[in-house]
């Protein structure tokens, strides 16, 4: 059924239809506007068949959802930002035990300085937790990966985050075709775990392992992510004969063909990109965009395979590594070893600042006409003024102090 | 099998040996059908309290269940001494995750289990008392306040022994631990830090609360079938000597356990809905010295000159416990 509906309700109602056993989940913007509505779809007895906890900490919700599912049962929850780091820990945890869980990332900026709006240093900074990340570009999309995500889940005993832009979607009202309930349960069984606490065949679970093992049990989670680059796009195949719809797969490959420039960037972006895409090759340049649906494991050979021709490979990306520069750029210039293809690093949209159709034309322009040099992190839109002042700061032998209180001090005169 | 013989012991003034009892009031333990969950093999120290306190624990917990109950464990000495790669000494389905994280798992397994209707199946979770009344706290709250259908115990033996013996929430004033050294002006761990995790409990509300110690395993048997005949949240603090973070011979362990009980040091004792219903009252009351000198912990207080001021203090805290919980029979005060 389409309807005009915001990306939050979108998604917990395909949740629902998901029939979750369990959901633990703990507030934080932009996420709660899922977990409010999933916990009145528990309520109202719309869900059945699901405890709803109302835990203490994402902390509390990430062990929740790892008890539950070593349980044996379909387990959910959500967060954003600050309570995807404060969830670290267990995370690790729930993908070295090989437990299916689900969680949507309403993906947002991690502080300091606070920040409650998009970008993507959230889930980039989880990118080593053995997690299955995957990235929604629309509200459709998002709705759709989470049915995906559960059967990709539960086949491989890893947990799936599904990636989806805070407030650009969750708070966006865009039409969504929802999956009927027969159709979901047609494509996502109930869960049949290999193994589960159960007293007719007690298991122990979680055991200390030593220097003897360790490195093959390591190997072999290694492995399994390798093996979700075969289920990916067969999952996303069967969902589209049976939806009648794409969504999902590995990468999404937009006006390739001859393209000497490629645009390659993750999540809801990806639609400014193609319009400005559009819009250029009407003017006759050779350009396309390469969307990355899914990050983790890193699709190395199709990123490589979908670059092969082009000569400037621009990575718009919404985060990065201090220090270092670019996240997602790294992966590329993995996939394009031996190739020509030079990479342009750029960050964007941090912290929720709005990525312009202008923006991005004057940043294509800058890489055809050579005012960019390749492999140096380059941020979009920066107020250079700003920064210098900043770092012109007179040296007075005593530290610099934090440059954010600098910013506010000096903005507010 | 090789024979072995059986040496009758006469164990104190307070405890009638097993054999003594009529079978019914025997002891889960002396019973031929005691399932043996935390089996042989491990590799606690010896005189391990942990040890001993989390077998009655969990056999006792079985025998009530008939056998249809699951185990999460919070890191610790206790998981790492039964659990050692490619070995397990647990005869019941058990889950490991983090240190800090127990309560919330054990919560988890326990919204599964009603999810799929199987709340036929119980749920007790375990941990030192680092994993539950420091890093586990907040999950613990979460899951008293959520009254999630799950026994929570707390083996104290008063610090971070996995780690090497380090201060923990639970460990006494001037007790010596690897970072609280029997340095400077205040000797060992300072007074006024810390926390009865028990009565925090009880501020919850839960149905039970409980605490006992391993010095009376018949009480901390009946303790452990009561929690099981009741739902919600549930929690046992038992005090569990650790004969290698304590300093005192393995064979100690037990008597420790009685002497923190009798000297009033550790109230052992049972609520309701945050209402105390019983206590156990001190049999003899003995000065904290006893308590305290056979433990190298302590050793600091007692050399030449010694800290008899350090020794006042902790007479006038167990004072204070035997008055605050009425810890003394009528005739005795
Ligand atoms: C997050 C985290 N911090 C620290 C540790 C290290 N650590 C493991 S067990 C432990 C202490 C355990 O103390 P307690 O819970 O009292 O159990 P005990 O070993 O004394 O039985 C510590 C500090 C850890 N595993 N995880
Ligand atoms: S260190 Fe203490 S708690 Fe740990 S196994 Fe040894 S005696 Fe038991
Ligand atoms: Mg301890």
């Amino acid at each position: 059924m389409r309807s005009q509906i915001e990306g939050s309700q979108a998604v917990a109602q395909a949740i629902a239809r998901c029939r979750p056993q369990v959901i633990a989940a703990y507030p934080i913007s932009p996420q709660t506007h899922i977990v409010e509505s999933l916990s009145d779809l528990v309520r109202t007895g719309d869900l059945e068949g699901c405890e709803y906890l109302m835990v203490e900490s994402e902390f509390g919700a990430m062990s929740a959802c790892i008890g539950a599912a070593a349980a044996g049962t379909r387990t959910y929850t959500a967060t954003s930002s600050q309570g995807l780091l404060f969830m670290a820990e267990a995370l690790f945890n729930a993908s070295g035990l090989g437990l299916p869980t689900v969680m949507t990332v309403a993906n947002r900026a991690i502080g300091a300085p606070i920040n409650i709006w998009n970008d993507h240093s959230d889930t980039m900074a989880m990118r080593d937790s053995g997690w299955i990340q995957l990235y929604a570009e629309s509200n459709q999309e998002a709705a759709d990966l989470h049915l995906q995500a559960f059967r990709l889940a539960e086949q491989l005993e890893l947990p799936v985050m599904v990636c989806m832009d805070g407030f650009v979607l969750t708070h966006a009202f865009e039409p969504v075709d929802l999956p009927e309930q027969a159709d979901v349960d047609a494509y996502l069984p109930p869960r049949v775990p290999r193994q589960a606490l159960d007293p007719e065949e007690p298991m122990t679970i979680g055991a200390m392992v030593g220097p003897e093992a360790f490195t093959e049990v390591r190997y072999l989670m290694h492995a399994k992510q390798a093996a979700a680059l075969d289920i990916i796009p067969t999952l996303a195949s069967e969902f589209e004969e049976r939806f009648g719809r794409s969504s999902g797969g590995l990468v999404r490959p937009y006006r390739l063909d001859g393209a000497e420039i490629v645009v390659v960037a993750l999540g809801s972006i990806l639609g400014t990109i193609q319009d400005v895409v559009d819009t250029l090759r009407e003017e006759g340049v050779p350009i396309g965009v390469l969307g990355i649906g899914c990050f983790r494991p890193w699709p190395e050979e199709e990123v490589r395979a979908a670059l092969a021709s082009a000569r400037q490979v621009l990575v718009v990306e919404r985060s990065f590594a201090p220090g270092v520069g670019g996240i997602v750029s790294r992966d590329v210039r993995l996939s394009l070893n031996g190739l020509a293809a030079e990479v342009f690093e750029v960050a964007a949209g941090l912290g929720g600042r709005p990525v312009t159709r202008e923006s991005l034309r004057r940043l294509i322009a800058d890489v055809r006409e050579g005012r960019m040099p390749a492999n140096t992190l380059h941020f979009l839109d920066l107020d250079t003024q700003v920064v210098q002042r900043e770092l012109r700061r007179p040296g007075t032998g005593v530290p610099p102090g934090p440059h954010v209180d600098h910013l506010t001090r000096e903005s507010g005169r | 099998m090789a024979f072995q013989e059986i040496k009758l012991y006469q164990t104190g003034t307070f405890v009638a040996g097993n054999r003594l009892l009529d079978p019914a009031q025997r002891t889960v333990q002396a019973r031929t059908g005691r399932s043996n969950t935390l089996t042989s093999g491990h590799r606690a120290c010896r005189g391990c309290g942990e040890a001993l306190g989390a077998r009655y624990v969990l056999d006792a917990a079985m025998r009530v269940t008939k056998g249809s109950m699951v185990a999460v464990n919070s890191t610790g000495c206790l998981e790492v001494f039964t659990t050692p790669y490619p070995e397990s000494s647990w005869q019941l389905p058990w889950l490991h995750s983090l240190f800090g994280n127990g309560p919330a798992v054990a919560s988890g397994v326990a919204a599964a289990l009603k999810a799929k209707g199987r709340e036929d199946i119980r749920v007790v979770a375990q941990a030192g008392d680092g994993g539950t009344v420091d890093i586990g706290f907040g999950t613990l709250s979460g899951m008293f306040e959520r009254n999630d259908d799950v026994l929570f115990v707390c083996y104290d033996n008063q610090g971070y022994m996995n780690t090497g013996v380090q201060r923990s929430g639970a460990t006494p004033p001037a007790a010596r631990t690897a970072n609280t050294k029997a340095l400077g002006a205040e000797p060992g761990n300072v007074f006024g830090q810390g926390k009865f995790a028990p009565l925090i409990a009880m501020a919850h509300e839960i149905p039970y609360v409980a605490t006992a110690t391993v010095a009376d395993l018949h009480d901390l048997e009946a303790k452990v079938e009561t929690a099981m005949g009741m739902r919600g949240a549930r929690y046992l603090h038992v005090l569990v000597p650790c004969p290698l973070g304590w300093g005192a011979d393995s064979s100690e362990t037990i008597r420790l356990a009685r002497l923190a009980k009798e000297s009033g040091i550790f109230p052992v004792f049972e609520a309701e809905q945050g209402d105390v219903t019983a206590v156990s009252k001190l049999r003899r009351q003995v000065p904290v010295t006893e308590y305290l000198r056979p433990q190298k912990r302590y050793a600091h207080l007692f050399g030449d000159p010694g800290r008899p001021d350090i020794v006042e203090r902790l007479q006038a805290r167990a004072d204070r416990t035997i008055a605050r919980f009425g810890l003394l029979s009528e005739g005795d005060r």
